[in-house]
C-alpha cells in the first residue's frame, strides 16, 4: 500500500481497491475444518500453541460453512461422506478456497478400495494439495501461506472454477 | 472348569486362552440358549469360503473374564436367527454382517446397512466383490424409517416433535457420526445414530496385503494411539506363529502402550472440555501431547502414524536420548493434568454438566457393548491387563480404575486417573528395562540385517521373499486381544497358510461403545448428548474401519 506517499498527510493512505480488499482477506481467512480422520488430529496440533495458526490470522475456526471462507478437508472422504462434503462446500459463500490436506483427501491415499473417494477433486475444486499421511503441521501452514500469496498477487477471480464439473454435479 | 463343555463339544480346539469350535448350523439356537458360561458377546463376523459357503462367526467371553470362544458355523441358506433380544449390542454387529456379507438375521428389528451407504448394491466382503469397485452415493439416507419406529415407542406423536440432525459435519461429532434426534423442546425423546462415514474398507484391504504391509493400516484404526493397534495386531500374529518376543521388546511394548493410553486420553479430555466451553483446558492438555510427539518422532520417525511394530519385535531399538525425552513428556503430562484438574474438580459448572448425565447401569453395561474405561466407569472391574495378563502386566504394580455411577463425570475422572496409573507403570518399566535385542532371530519372520542383504545372495533372497510373499502364517483361525484405550481391541484372523490373511476382523471397541450411545441420551438435552458422545471417546477410524 502507498504508505510512503505523503501527498495527503498522515490520515489518508492511497492504494488500489483490489489490494486493500486482498490484504484484508489474506489476513483473516476463517477455516471451516472438514475433519474426518487422522489428519484432523494433526490439524489440532496446527491450531494449538506450538504451531499456532493464529500467527497467520486463520485461527477463527468455524464449523459453520456460512461463516467461513477456507475449507480444509482433513481426512479420508468416503463415498458415503461425499454428498455431505459437497453440501457444505456449496453452503460456503464466495469468495472461498479449498485446501486438501493429506494423501486421502488428495488421492484416496492408500485406501484404493470400494469405499474411498479417490481424491476430493472428483467432487469439489481444490486450490492447494498438501502431501503427507498425515502432513506435518508446517506443511499445512505452508499451504495456508501459498493461498495468502496468491491472494496478494492477483485479484480474486470468482469464475476460476466455473468449468469444474464433479461427480455429484448434475 | 471346562470339562463339561469339552465333553459336550469334543471337537473344540484350544490355543492359549482361546477355544475354537465349529458346530452345525442346526445347533446354533440351542447353543445360544445355554451358552455354557460364555455369556459375554464380543463380536460377530463371517467368512466367505466361496464355493464352500458362508460361515458365521461369534466371539464370546466366558464369565470368568479370561477365556474366549470363537464359535463358527456354515450357513447353507445364508440365514440365521438374530440374537438381538439376548444381547443388545448384537443389533449393530448383525447389521454389519448383513451389510458386508448379505447374511439374513431372522427376527432382527432393523436389518439395514450400517457401514456402507444406503445406495450401495452388493456385499463388499464377499470374495467375488472386486476391491476397487466403488459406488457413488448421491444423497444421504433420511433415516426417517428408523426414527419413526423409535418415536412410535414413545408417548409422543410425530407432529409434536422437532427433528434435528446432529452431525455428521459437526465439531462435536468428529465429522463422522450422525445422530438424528426427535426433540420435545430441548429434551431428546428418541434418537438414532448413523455411522459408516469413515468406513475405509480396512478388512478388505487386509485381505489384499501381506501380514507386514497391514501394519500401516492398523495405525489408522484408532489414530489417537496408533502404537496400541500396531501391538494388538502383531501380538495376534505372533501368537498364531507361536513366537515369543524378547524380554526387552516386551517391556518396550508395555511402555509404549501406556504412553499411547496417556496420549489418547489427553485428546479425549481436551476435546470434551472444549465441547463444554472450557477452552483453556485444551492448551493444558494438548500441549503435553506435543512433547510425546517429539519423543515418538525421534523413536519412529513420525508423529502420529508410527507403524513402528513388526511381527517378532519392532523397527528399531530405543533412541539414545529416549529416557530424557520420555521423562520430559511425562512431566508435562503431569503438569497439564494437574492444572486442568485444579480448574474443573471443584467447579460447579463442570459438576452440573457431567454428573448423572448419560448414565449406564452396571447391569446393562456389558450387554450394551461398553468396553474398557467406559465399562469400568459403570462399576464393572474388567481389564484384560489384570484378568488375563500379557507381557508381564501381572508383575507390575498398578490399579484399575473403577467408577460407580457410569455417568459422564465418572468416565472423565476415570480417564484422568488412568493417566496416573499409566505413568506409574511406565516409571516401573523404564527403571528395569532388560538388555538385549528387540527383535527375535528368525528370518522367516523378521527381515535379515541390512549388512547381509547388501553383501550376500542369501540375504537378498531372504529379504525379497519375505517382502513379496509375506510371513507364512500356519493355517487356522485365532482370536487375541489387548486392553486398548477404548476397551478390548481384538483381531480375529483366518489364515490359509499363505502370506496374506484370508480374513481379518477387528473387534473394535468404538463400534460397540457407539451402538450403546442412542439409548444413553434419551431424556437428556442436546448439550448433554454432546458431552455424552465426547465422554465415550468414539474414534471413527476404529469404529467404521
Ligand atoms: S492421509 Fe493418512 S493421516 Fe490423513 S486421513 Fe488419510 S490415512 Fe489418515
Amino acid at each position: 500500500m502507498g504508505l510512503d506517499s505523503p501527498t495527503f498527510g498522515n490520515e489518508v493512505i492511497t492504494t488500489k481497491l483490489d489490494e486493500a480488499v486482498n490484504w484484508a482477506r489474506e489476513s483473516s481467512l476463517w477455516p471451516m475444518v472438514f475433519g474426518t480422520a487422522c489428519c484432523a488430529i494433526e490439524f489440532m496440533s496446527v491450531a494449538s500453541s506450538k504451531y499456532d495458526i493464529s500467527r497467520f490470522g486463520a485461527e477463527v475456526v468455524r464449523f459453520s460453512p456460512r461463516q467461513s471462507d477456507l475449507m480444509i478437508v482433513a481426512g479420508t472422504i468416503t463415498y458415503k461422506q461425499a454428498p455431505i462434503l459437497k453440501q457444505i462446500y456449496d453452503q460456503m459463500s464466495e469468495p472461498k478456497w479449498v485446501i486438501s490436506m493429506g494423501a486421502c483427501a488428495s488421492s484416496g491415499g492408500f485406501y484404493d478400495n470400494y469405499t474411498t473417494m479417490q481424491g476430493i477433486d472428483e467432487i469439489i475444486p481444490v486450490d492447494v494439495y498438501v502431501a503427507g499421511c498425515p502432513p506435518r503441521p508446517e506443511a499445512l501452514l505452508d499451504a495456508l501461506l501459498s493461498i495468502q500469496q496468491e491472494l496478494r498477487s492477483k485479484a480474486y477471480d470468482p469464475n476460476r472454477h466455473k468449468n469444474f464439473k464433479g461427480l455429484l454435479d448434475v | 472348569m471346562f470339562k463339561h463343555f469339552l465333553e459336550f463339544f469334543p471337537t473344540t480346539k484350544q490355543k492359549n486362552n482361546t477355544f475354537i469350535l465349529e458346530i452345525d448350523y442346526k445347533k446354533i439356537d440351542a447353543f445360544m440358549c445355554n451358552l455354557y458360561g460364555f455369556e459375554i458377546l464380543l463380536d460377530i463376523s463371517a467368512v466367505d469360503y466361496e464355493s464352500d459357503g458362508l460361515k458365521i462367526v461369534y466371539i464370546f467371553r466366558h464369565t470368568n473374564l479370561i477365556n474366549t470362544l470363537v464359535l463358527s458355523s456354515f450357513l447353507p441358506h445364508k440365514r440365521v436367527n438374530s440374537i438381538e433380544s439376548k444381547f443388545k449390542m448384537a443389533s449393530w454387529l448383525e447389521r454389519e454382517v448383513f451389510d458386508q456379507y448379505g447374511i439374513i438375521f431372522l427376527g432382527h428389528s432393523n436389518l439395514k446397512r450400517v457401514l456402507n451407504h444406503h445406495q450401495f448394491v452388493g456385499h463388499p466382503l464377499l470374495k467375488s466383490y472386486n476391491i476397487t469397485d466403488g459406488q457413488i452415493c448421491t444423497k444421504s439416507d433420511s433415516l426417517e424409517d428408523e426414527i419413526n419406529k423409535e418415536v412410535k415407542k414413545t408417548s409422543f406423536s410425530k407432529d409434536e416433535l422437532m427433528f434435528l440432525n446432529l452431525g455428521p459435519s459437526h465439531p462435536a461429532s468428529h465429522g463422522t457420526i450422525r445422530t438424528l434426534v426427535a426433540l420435545d423442546g430441548e429434551d431428546i425423546v428418541a434418537a438414532v445414530s448413523e455411522i459408516g462415514y469413515l468406513h475405509r474398507g480396512f478388512e478388505k484391504s487386509c485381505e489384499n496385503h501381506t501380514y507386514s504391509a497391514i501394519i500401516p493400516y492398523t495405525d489408522r484404526l484408532n489414530y489417537c494411539s496408533s502404537m496400541m493397534n500396531n501391538i494388538a495386531y502383531v501380538k495376534t500374529i505372533e501368537e498364531m506363529l507361536d513366537i515369543k518376543i524378547t524380554p526387552r521388546a516386551m517391556k518396550i511394548r508395555v511402555m509404549l502402550m501406556e504412553l499411547s493410553r496417556i496420549m489418547d486420553h489427553l485428546v479425549c479430555l481436551a476435546a470434551l472440555l472444549v465441547d463444554m466451553g472450557a477452552l483453556t483446558n485444551y492448551w493444558y492438555l494438548y500441549n503435553p501431547r506435543e512433547a510425546i510427539y517429539d519423543f515418538l518422532s525421534k523413536l519412529t520417525g513420525s508423529r502420529l502414524t508410527v507403524s513402528f511394530m513388526r511381527v517378532g519385535g519392532m523397527s528399531n531399538d530405543l533412541h539414545e536420548t529416549w529416557l530424557e525425552d520420555l521423562q520430559e513428556a511425562l512431566k508435562q503430562v503431569q503438569e497439564g493434568t494437574e492444572t486442568t484438574l485444579s480448574l474443573i474438580k471443584d467447579n460447579k459448572i463442570f459438576s452440573d454438566r457431567t454428573i448423572d448425565i448419560g448414565v449406564v447401569s452396571k447391569d446393562d453395561a456389558l450387554n450394551m457393548g461398553l468396553s474398557g474405561v467406559n465399562l469400568r466407569a459403570c462399576g464393572v472391574a474388567h481389564d484384560i491387563r489384570k484378568d488375563s495378563p500379557y507381557y508381564g502386566y501381572d508383575e507390575l504394580d498398578f490399579d484399575i480404575v473403577v467408577g460407580e455411577h457410569g455417568d459422564v463425570y465418572d468416565r472423565v475422572m476415570a480417564r484422568f486417573m488412568e493417566i496416573d496409573e499409566s505413568i506409574k507403570i511406565i516409571n516401573q518399566v523404564k527403571e528395569n528395562l532388560p538388555d538385549g535385542d528387540v527383535n527375535i532371530i528368525n528370518h522367516k519372520v523378521v527381515l535379515p540385517p541390512k549388512q547381509n542383504v547388501y553383501n550376500t545372495i542369501e540375504g537378498v533372497m531372504n529379504h525379497f521373499k519375505l517382502t513379496f510373499d509375506g510371513i507364512q502364517v500356519p493355517k487356522g483361525e485365532y482370536y487375541s486381544s489387548i486392553e486398548a484405550v477404548n476397551g478390548e481391541l481384538g483381531f480375529y484372523v483366518v489364515s490359509d497358510g499363505s502370506g496374506t490373511p484370508y480374513k481379518l476382523k477387528v473387534k473394535a471397541p468404538s463400534f460397540t461403545n457407539m451402538s450403546a450411545y442412542p439409548k444413553m441420551i434419551i431424556g437428556h438435552q442436546i448439550a448433554d448428548a454432546v458431552l455424552t458422545l465426547g465422554s465415550l471417546n468414539i474414534i471413527a477410524g476404529e469404529m467404521d474401519r
